[in-house]
Formats: C-alpha cells, sequence, structure tokens
C-alpha cells in the first residue's frame, strides 16, 4: 500500500528527544517507589495541577484526537458537545460532589469504593469488567495507530506497535502510575504545542473562521442542512433531522451530557485514579476542575482541524523538486485522486469533482479490494479518521511534521499509559488480592502490580492483533462494554447520596440495566442500518433512530433509567445497612468539608461555578 | 522532595525549541519548508523554546524563595 509521506531526519529527531524523555522519567522515578501505595497511588503526594493535567491527559488518547478530528469534519461544531455537554458538567459533579468519597474512604479503586459501600459482588462485577473493558480498549487503540501510522508514513505495523507499547511498558513498569502521570503531563503540552499550529495554520489558509464559516455553509448546504449546521452548535439542535449529528437536544443533553458523561467522568477508574493520587483532599478534589480549563478549550485544537479538512485546499504550489525532503508533499488531494483514478472510467467520467473528495479528506478504500467505497446512492465514502493526519501532511513542512506525529503517538501513549496503571490496580488490588491471594505482604502485590504491568501490555497487544484479523469481534466488545457502562452512574449517585441504597439493590440495578441496554439496542436500528446486525435489531425492529449516536444516547437512557428504578425498588425490599458502617462512605454520614478561609482559586466549589459558567459563555458564543 | 515535573517538562521542549529553530533557520527559504508561506520551524521552535525556558526559569524561582 503506498503512504502519503516520508519523514527525514528532522522528524525522527524530535521524535527520539521525546522518547528519550519519557524513557528517563520511568528511571528517575523508579527511586521513588518502595510500596503498593507508591506503586499503585503514587504515594499520594502529587500537587493538584500536575494530577489535573494528567487527568485530562489520561483521556486525551489517540482515539480521542483522531476521533474528536473525524467528528468534527463529520459534524462540524456541534461536536463540540462532547466536551461542553458531555464532560465539563461531569467535571465538576465529581470533583465538587462526588470525590469527598472517593479520596475520604481510604478506597484505593472504584470498585473497592463499590465494596466498602455495597458489597462483594457489586465490586466483582465492577473489578472484572473495568479490568476487561481497559486492556481491551488500548489494544483496540493501539491497532488504530499502527494502521494509521503504516499509511500515512508507511511504517510496518508491527514495528510502530511494539515500539510503543515497549516504551508504555517500560515507564509504567519501572515507576508505576507516579511515572504515568509525569509523562502525560509532559505529554499533554506536546500534544497542545504539536497539533495546535494545525488550527492556526489551516485557519488563516481559509480566511479565518469568518472563511471558514461561508466554506461549511456550503458544504452544509450541498448536504441538505441550513447554512450555519456546521459552524453552529445549538441552532439546528430542535430536530433530529434538522443537523449532521442527527440527534434532537433531549437525547443530546440527557443521553449524552447526563448519562455516558457522568458515567465515565464520575465512575471510571481510568481518571478518577489520577485524582486520588493527589496529595490532598483539596487537591484531589480540585484535580477534575483545573483539568476542566484546558478541557473546554481542546475543542480549538482537535476539533477545528477536522472541520478545516472539510474545506481546504490541496497544496497551493505543488513542488517541482521531488527530492528526499519534499517528497512528502503528494498532497491528500492527490493521493484521492490516485486512488479515484483506479475507478473503471465510465463511473470516474460520471461523478463530477466535487463528488470525489471534500478538502483533504481522502474516499475510504475497501479492505478487500482497495478500491474506494461508494455509499448506495454511488457517492464516495470518505475516510474521516484521515482528517486530522491529513490536515499535518498538508501544513506542516519536514521537522513541524515530526512534532505534530510525536505528539499523535504522545496521544497514543498517554492513553495506552492510562488503561494500564488502571487495569494493574485494580487487578492486583481488587481481583488478585481480594479473591486469589488475599493476605500477602505489600512487597508481594508491589511484585504483582509489576507482573500485571507486562500481562496487561501483552494482552493489549494480542487484542491489537485480534482487532487486526477480525474487526468485528471488537466492534462487538465495544458494545458490550457500552451496555455494562451506561447504568453505572445510577449506582455511584445512589451509593453516594442515598444511604438505603442497598448492594443487593445496586447489584440487581447494574445487571438489570446491562441487559435494558442490550435489549433496547436489539430492537433498535439507526436509519440506513440491516437489521440483525451488529447496529441493532437482533430481536426485531421497534424504533428506528435517525442516527447512531441518537440510537447510542436512547440506549444510554434506558439502561440509566431501569438501573436507578431497580436499585431502588430492591433497596427498599431488603434490609439497609447500619448507618457505622457507612460514615465517609455516604453523603448523609459524611462531615461537610470546610473551606471557607481559603482564597476562591483553592475552594472546589467556587473553582467548579468558574468552570461552569465559562463553558456556558462557550456555548452561548458559538450557539 | 520528589523530582520537579517542570524539570523534564523545561528540558525537552528546550531541546525540541532549539532544533525546530535552528533547523527552520538553516533551511529559511528552501522549497518545501515552509507550505503556507511562514517558516512554521523557526517561529514554533522560537515559542517552545521559550516555554521551555520559562518552566526552568520557575524551577529557579522557587528554589531561591524557598532556601
Amino acid at each position: 500500500m503506498t503512504h502519503f509521506t516520508t519523514l527525514t531526519w528532522i522528524d525522527y529527531t524530535v521524535m527520539l528527544v521525546y522518547f528519550g524523555f519519557v524513557i528517563s522519567i520511568g528511571f528517575i522515578l523508579k527511586r521513588y517507589v518502595h510500596t503498593s501505595t507508591d506503586f499503585f497511588l503514587s504515594g499520594r503526594s502529587i500537587p493538584a495541577w500536575v494530577t489535573g493535567l494528567a487527568f485530562i491527559s489520561a483521556n486525551l488518547g489517540a482515539q480521542e484526537v483522531i476521533g474528536m478530528g473525524a467528528s468534527g469534519a463529520k459534524y462540524g461544531i456541534a461536536t463540540c458537545h462532547f466536551y461542553w455537554v458531555g464532560a465539563i458538567p461531569a467535571m465538576v459533579f465529581v470533583g465538587v460532589l462526588m470525590m469527598p468519597f472517593y479520596y475520604g474512604s481510604r478506597a484505593r479503586s472504584v470498585p473497592e469504593y463499590l465494596k466498602l459501600r455495597f458489597d462483594e459482588k457489586t465490586r466483582g462485577f465492577n473489578a472484572i469488567s473495568f479490568a476487561t473493558m481497559t486492556v481491551f480498549s488500548s489494544g483496540i487503540s493501539l491497532y488504530a495507530m499502527g494502521k494509521l501510522l503504516n499509511l500515512l508514513v508507511g511504517w510496518s505495523f508491527d514495528t510502530s506497535i511494539l515500539i510503543a507499547a515497549g516504551i508504555v511498558l517500560v515507564y509504567t513498569f519501572l515507576g508505576g502510575l507516579g511515572s504515568a502521570i509525569y509523562n502525560e503531563v509532559l505529554q499533554f503540552f506536546l500534544i497542545v504545542f504539536g497539533f495546535a499550529p494545525l488550527a492556526f495554520l489551516g485557519l488563516r489558509d481559509v480566511g479565518g473562521w469568518s472563511g471558514l464559516q461561508e466554506r461549511l455553509a456550503s458544504v452544509a448546504t450541498a448536504n441538505g442542512f441550513a447554512p450555519g449546521a456546521y459552524t453552529e452548535s445549538w441552532s439546528h439542535m430542535g430536530h433530529a433531522a434538522s443537523n449532521p449529528v442527527g440527534v434532537e437536544w433531549f437525547g443530546l443533553v440527557m443521553g449524552l451530557g447526563f448519562v455516558l458523561s457522568f458515567g465515565y467522568w464520575c465512575t471510571d477508574f481510568l481518571v478518577v485514579q489520577r485524582a486520588m493520587a493527589a496529595n490532598s483532599m483539596s487537591a484531589a478534589r480540585r484535580t477534575p476542575l483545573i483539568a476542566a480549563f484546558p478541557k473546554m478549550l481542546m475543542p480549538f485544537i482537535v476539533i477545528v482541524p477536522g472541520m478545516l479538512a472539510l474545506v481546504v485546499g490541496p497544496q497551493a504550489q505543488p513542488p517541482r523538486d521531488l527530492g528526499a525532503a519534499e517528497a512528502r508533499v503528494e498532497t491528500a488531494a492527490l493521493a484521492a485522486d490516485l486512488a479515484v483514478s483506479r475507478q473503471p472510467s465510465a463511473v470516474r467520467a460520471q461523478e463530477p469533482v466535487i463528488e470525489r473528495t471534500r478538502g483533504v479528506i481522502p474516499p475510504k478504500l475497501d479492505p478487500a479490494t482497495g478500491e474506494p467505497m461508494r455509499d448506495e446512492r454511488g457517492r464516495l465514502v470518505l475516510d474521516y479518521d484521515l482528517a486530522t493526519p491529513m490536515m499535518l501532511v498538508r501544513f506542516f513542512p519536514a521537522g513541524l511534521l515530526g512534532l505534530g506525529l510525536t505528539a499523535l503517538m504522545a496521544s497514543f501513549m498517554s492513553g495506552m499509559a492510562g488503561n494500564v496503571t488502571a487495569f494493574n490496580t485494580v487487578w492486583t488490588y481488587d481481583i488478585y488480592q481480594s479473591y486469589i491471594r488475599p493476605g500477602k505482604d505489600d512487597k508481594h502485590y508491589l511484585g504483582m502490580g509489576r507482573i500485571a504491568t507486562v500481562f496487561g501490555v501483552a494482552i493489549s497487544l494480542a487484542a491489537a492483533y485480534v482487532a487486526a484479523s477480525f474487526n468485528n469481534i471488537m466492534d462487538l466488545l465495544q458494545l458490550v462494554f457500552a451496555f455494562v457502562n451506561a447504568p453505572l452512574f445510577a449506582t455511584f449517585a445512589l451509593g453516594m447520596f442515598w444511604k438505603r441504597a442497598t448492594g443487593h439493590g445496586a447489584f440487581t440495578g447494574l445487571l438489570s440495566g446491562t441487559l435494558a441496554a442490550a435489549v433496547h439496542h436489539g430492537l433498535t436500528l439507526p436509519a440506513g442500518a440491516v437489521a440483525g446486525s451488529i447496529k441493532g435489531g437482533y430481536f426485531g425492529v421497534l424504533q428506528t433512530f435517525p442516527s447512531e449516536l441518537a440510537q447510542t444516547f436512547w440506549t444510554a437512557i434506558v439502561a440509566w433509567t431501569t438501573c436507578f428504578v431497580v436499585t431502588i425498588a430492591v433497596s427498599l425490599l431488603t434490609k439497609p445497612r447500619p448507618d457505622e458502617e457507612m460514615k465517609g462512605l455516604v453523603y448523609a454520614l459524611t462531615p461537610i468539608q470546610k473551606d471557607a478561609g481559603e482564597p476562591w482559586h483553592r475552594r472546589p466549589a467556587a473553582l467548579g461555578a468558574v468552570v461552569l459558567v465559562a463553558a456556558l459563555v462557550l456555548n452561548v458564543i458559538f450557539w | 522532595m520528589r523530582l520537579d515535573i517542570r524539570w523534564p517538562i523545561g528540558l525537552m521542549f528546550t531541546a525540541i525549541g532549539a532544533l525546530l529553530a535552528v533547523y527552520g533557520a538553516v533551511t529559511l527559504g528552501r522549497p518545501g519548508t515552509a507550505p503556507t508561506g511562514i517558516p512554521v520551524n523557526l517561529y514554533w521552535g522560537l515559542v517552545m523554546l521559550a516555554f521551555g525556558l520559562a518552566m526552568l526559569a520557575g524551577i529557579r524561582k522557587r528554589t531561591t524563595r524557598d532556601g
């Protein structure tokens, strides 16, 4: 397969400098790891701004950078809802209201909190599903990265994923969570510096924000929407059919903004673990709030390039000298043309130019035949996942391109390290220490943590190869994870704020919520999908949604509601736990944190209010 | 006391910034080095260099104040 650009020595040098630093951090921090708490919780010694940046960086995996760029190209500015609606409110909630119970309960992980608050079976269910999910999702992103680097710069799939996974293994194995967190902060800055010029150069190329609005207006009308559909985030949310996302405001706010967002940010140990490593309760509570500031500005770095990819023109002046350094400028548009020219000429002749590609986004190639794919109306299917990478190739010269690709790898590594460190903790504390070998000394569990790190990376690699050969298995797994995750926030909210909730209630609630998700998904179908496939409708089709996202959001709403109702019903029928066992675990039985004497930026509630107002302002500006 | 995180951040951005700035300065005007008409390697390299040095300066300041 051909690739889109070639790297030169300067690109490789930038990459090597970065590799050198991340590995050195692992070696330096190894000195501080003496106990399992040092390894899994970084000795609870890290200041808030560092855990805050790690909090957002662990979430900023390659799938986020690539996926949000892709969504930016597909849905336009409405993709910002994943940040301003789908992240910020939940981040404020976990910091202000939930962190006192996570950090204050002495639990070492999220499943362990469930054990303290509810019972063993609820913890077991959460620990096992979470541990499986983390290794498989890091495998999926490993696969995505290997495929992308192969396509972009022609590296072999095996080499790319082995090097990336190997580096992550070295620094998490040596320095544990502390090393992962330090590197996440480093990676955060690298991602910002690597991608920020992309939005700037791209916007300059199309004549600024107003130029982008103008060009996207013609894309919008060509796709049958109002001219502002790609550049206004709320104006077209009245009906699912009037915006490119295919969702109406209620499904968006409840499904994404409430259920999915709170389910992820408030209960996922991958992010919560960063806050638990903070050096004080106050720092733990401020961690997600500090993270919220860069998080709400992230769309300008990751979504805007995707939107630009739809409308920027090809290289202004194709270079004449295709020497080593300049060979890179074989632009996306050229490559896309090449891909199309392999089509039978009859087909090509019917296609007007505008139908071939949009901006720099190439068509999706059929993996079996290598031919560009077309939808039922004969239009090219675009490979949106290449939106951001193609922008890198289009706008960055040698040198900066190395920085951009290093940032891409950094985003991948921060996500993978997040998964691996969350996995080794849950595995060691919640599975190994609880069910396999309880009562050993701390050294034993520290050793197990290191073994689990190797093991976690190895399974991720295996999962990447499984994904490479059986794509459907991975899709299926992700679907199952979505079912397991959707109801989670109901369990935690009831556990923390309603002391009458019982272990039996929580467990039955979780199970029935998961089942409800599967049943709802099996009875509905997104428009244009085949019933009985992985897209849904395998029990029959009761309802058709305008888009896959709408289906996902409504599945989550159904799962959450079922879990909420069943947990309450079963709790009321079962014996409550005595109050004295739940001190520090439930809102009504925990002394309120006093922080009145602190300046506002150290008071979680005040900081949270500032975050919410800022997010509101952004929503209004891009309404 | 742990390693101050500003050390690795400061050193890495100083190194990468200097590298890109020098490369940008040396290759100034060559075809293909400024696809958008701006010598981005030079400018962005200088920005990163300044960021790296600012991080390192932050450590010095705190050390002097503390001790």
